[in-house]
């Protein structure tokens, strides 16, 4: 280039540049673009941690200050992945402490996390301040304390949804004195059974901490607790409260009552651990502001929800359970007409029948009397293609939609038809859909459906569905934003996945687990796809000591220029070139 | 298409086959208790083998509609349950979970809901299950089941796998079928091991910490295995392989 701006502009120029699309697009201008953008790239987001090796990321972005990670598959939600499939954080951390010193942000989710790597984390990075750990697993709070007693500019501690195991001690009281930093503490996933120490730590903690605006609690709490809290906390805009139930005295009441009104700023609530709806009241006087609800650990019953609902007239999310029931939903599409997010949870998910009258007609209200409703989950036992066409008709703009009916192929229950046509209708009216789960019965109509028409669908969940590999045919070739792709208990088998191999390397991944793929398709497309990592999870022993025909147990496929990873447990196997070679 | 049925038309000749023979192991592993001098009742213990998603004939006879994969699976149940009503009724019993019609069996993962969203007015009671020289945990809850038989018949269809693997291998059915007996074990509070089914069931469930299935000929050293295993028919576990 015979003109160029001088480094420094071009620098000052990309620093404004934050999102991470727009920054590979800036890299891939030229040479010259290439090497500033990636030493002053800060933030980098990985998807799949096993795509690419910590090695790899130091090597080109030298000077990162937060790094995300996911690991595990999101059907590890589920208890689909064995325990040790891997997603260990160790080796990163490990890396990055030598690397990046000045790291200050680190976002996990679904890793192994051990406490040594917390102790690590504590240790390595002077200015650490952001710690995010979302359904995490593998550490204690011994792990805990390392964070708390080192980490003194610590803003952000966030466990959301972690298993973490209870060692006791008192770690919160690990936080020195002088630690006055935290904006976010999110304790919420910790145990039921706390000393009275750990609860004084908690309120110290919170009293010399005026930047906190994000506090959930966890189920150890009690109730008389939280006034304490929030008389000194009013600043916050963000809470998760403890256990919900005491006894029923009228000083409780009122002083928790006057607590929360003196939290002008809250706009989202959450926790109500066995809520006992008498106490309910005493957050109404907030309830205006509110602009997130979580009830989805509460069980509150259909009439003190609705109570409860229609004092939050600015609502835009609402988790809750099906408590609600369809009465209750009517009522929350007449108040709350801000609403954007909806998520109902069954209260019984094991029960054969029905134990509330939670029907299509619930979510057909809403989506009548919520006009910018966008984001949907929905689990329900009975739902009919009329519903969907309806839904569809008058929410064009929704882009998240997940309805689980929960007993596997369940027809339309008026016509006993399959849903194909319901389904089909939404991904054709709903045009910016990006991410689709599938209940019901479904044939292999409903994927033509979504082939011809999901064009910016990013993630679909699939399961019991289908007739055929023509199914997987029309998802894979038709879906062009396709990202991730999971699969269960469908009968799609070696054609379609063999068929449309490269796609699989413009996607982040795929997982199929019950499904029809023979271990000799797998080590097909282990062997033509370099750049893919096809890993076959089998515990029944390994895939060669049965018919190279038989199914798979699980397959989980992903791009990767890491190649084939290292940590692997017994009955994972990755199909590589190697492998093939060795078992010809 | 019709190569697609022919593919699909030959996993089902290899499932047929495989049901086949697990009829087979069944029939003589049946003949080895009755030749058996110990009281236990072998056939309240006997492994059921299971397709993925084995609960699923209740489904099809719910809604009346078969589709291609699942009318594989039900065919090949169907047919094994009506085979065993005529060799051995109790046969049948072991594939339901006993007592409670209120909830079914459970296939794995599904309805697909994070383990702390459950019914939150109980607690979950998770604990870990290790067999041994199997190379995996499993999981399980124990507020799950209201019996020490619905929670063994449980353990048997996860860790079934053991069984499934020798039938498909091309190896002498006809052999000597050797099973080896797991002997479920459990760690309470205290630390301390313990056989399963000792305690009533809902002391059990307050204080196991983790669950064990110990091979018997280590198992001998947790005392009273005589007595208590032996003839308790609730609390044993065949698991056969080579």
């Amino acid at each position: 280039m015979a003109y160029s701006f001088p480094v420094e502009v071009l620098e000052h120029i990309f620093s404004f540049i934050d999102s991470d699309n727009d920054r590979n697009a800036v890299s891939l201008v030229c040479k010259s673009w290439y090497e500033i953008e990636r030493w002053c790239r800060r933030k980098i987001f990985i998807g799949n941690c096993y795509a690419v090796t910590p090695r790899i990321m130091i090597r080109r972005f030298p000077e990162l200050r937060s790094v995300s990670l996911k690991g595990k598959p999101h059907f590890a939600d589920f208890n689909l992945v064995p325990e040790g499939w891997g997603g260990y954080v160790d080796p990163w951390v490990l890396a990055m402490g030598r690397a990046y010193p000045f790291l200050e942000e680190l976002r996990l989710k679904r890793m192994v996390v051990s406490d040594e790597a917390l102790e690590m984390v504590s240790k390595s990075f002077k200015n650490f301040k952001v710690l995010v750990l979302s359904s995490c697993e593998g550490f204690t709070t011994d792990g805990l304390a390392s964070i708390a007693a080192n980490c003194r500019n610590l803003r952000e501690l966030d466990l959301r949804e972690s298993d973490v195991e209870d060692l006791g001690g008192n770690w919160l009281s690990c936080f020195p004195e002088s630690c006055t930093s935290l904006v976010s503490l999110n304790i919420s996933c910790l145990g039921s059974d706390w000393s009275l120490q750990s609860l004084s730590a908690l309120e110290r903690l919170v009293g010399r901490s005026p930047n906190l605006r994000r506090l959930r609690l966890n189920r150890a709490v009690p109730l008389d607790k939280l006034a304490n809290l929030l008389r000194r906390a009013p600043q916050l805009v963000e809470l998760g409260t403890g256990t919900f139930s005491s006894e029923l005295r009228p000083d409780v009441f009122s002083n928790l009552s006057g607590a929360f009104s003196g939290c002008k700023e809250l706009k989202a609530l959450s926790g109500f651990w066995d809520a006992v709806p008498s106490h309910l009241p005493a957050v109404y006087t907030i309830c205006s502001g509110l602009t997130s609800l979580n009830l989805s650990d509460a069980n509150i019953q259909s009439s003190d929800l609705v109570k409860l609902i229609s004092e939050c007239q600015n609502l835009q999310r609402l988790w809750v359970f099906d408590y609600i029931e369809d009465s209750g939903l009517e009522a929350l599409a007449e108040s709350c007409k801000n609403l954007q997010e909806l998520r109902v949870f069954p209260s019984d998910p094991y029960a054969m029948e029905p134990n509330v009258t939670l029907t299509e007609q619930g979510l057909v209200a809403v989506s009548e009397g919520c006009p910018k409703l966008e984001s949907v989950l929905y689990f329900c036992r009975q739902f009919t293609n009329n519903a969907l066409f309806t839904i569809a008709k008058n929410r064009p703009n929704l882009t998240r939609f997940r309805l689980c009916i929960i007993e596997p192929r369940t027809p339309d229950y008026i016509t006993l038809e399959p849903l194909d046509a319901g389904f089909g209708a939404i991904v054709q009216n709903c045009k910016e859909l990006r991410r689709l789960s599938l209940s019901g019965l479904l044939t292999d109509r409903v994927f033509e459906h979504i082939g011809t028409h999901a064009k910016k669908l990013e993630m679909l969940s699939i399961a019991f569905a289908g007739d055929s590999d023509l199914g997987l045919y029309h998802v894979l070739s038709g879906c062009k934003s396709l990202r991730k792709l999971e699969i269960r208990d469908c009968p799609f088998g070696d054609k379609a996945l063999l068929a449309n191999a490269a796609k699989l390397e413009t996607m982040r991944s795929l997982w199929m687990s019950s499904c029809l793929v023979s271990f000799e398709a797998c080590k097909l497309l282990g062997q033509k796809m370099p750049r893919l990592n096809v890993e076959v999870i089998d515990e029944r022993g390994p895939p060669d000591s049965r018919p190279e025909s038989y199914p798979v147990e699980k397959l989980y496929i992903y791009r990767s220029v890491a190649g084939p990873r290292l940590d692997m447990p017994a009955f994972v196997w990755t199909m590589d070139e190697e492998l093939a070679l060795r078992l010809s | 298409t019709l190569a697609q049925l022919s593919h699909v038309c030959s996993y089902k000749e290899t499932e047929e086959l495989r049901q086949r023979k697990s009829q087979a192991n069944g029939k003589i592993l049946r003949m080895s208790s009755e030749s058996d001098n110990s009281s236990m009742n072998f056939d309240e213990t006997a492994l059921t083998l299971g397709l993925p998603g084995k609960s699923r004939p209740s489904v099809g006879e719910k809604s009346g509609v078969k589709r291609g994969f699942s009318k594989m699976v039900d065919l090949n149940l169907h047919q094994k349950q009506s085979n065993d009503q005529e060799n051995d009724g109790s046969q049948v019993e072991v594939a339901e979970p006993a007592n409670s019609p209120a909830s079914k069996a459970q296939i794995a993962g599904w309805p697909p809901v994070r383990t702390f969203r459950k019914n939150t007015v109980k607690s979950c009671k998770y604990v870990k299950v290790a067999v041994d020289g199997a190379p995996y945990l499993r999981k399980v809850d124990l507020d799950l089941y209201t019996s020490y038989q619905q929670l063994l018949i449980s353990l048997e269809s996860m860790f079934s796998c053991f069984t499934i693997r020798n039938c498909m291998n091309d190896g002498n059915l006809m052999d000597l079928v050797k099973g080896t007996e797991y002997v479920p074990t459990y760690e309470d509070k205290d630390g301390d091991w313990m056989l399963v089914g000792d305690v009533p069931w809902k002391m059990f469930v307050e204080s196991c910490k983790r669950i064990r299935l110990m091979k018997r000929s280590e198992a001998l050293g947790l005392g009273n295995i005589q007595n208590s295993c032996y003839n308790s028919k609730d609390t044993s576990i065949v698991i056969k392989h080579k």
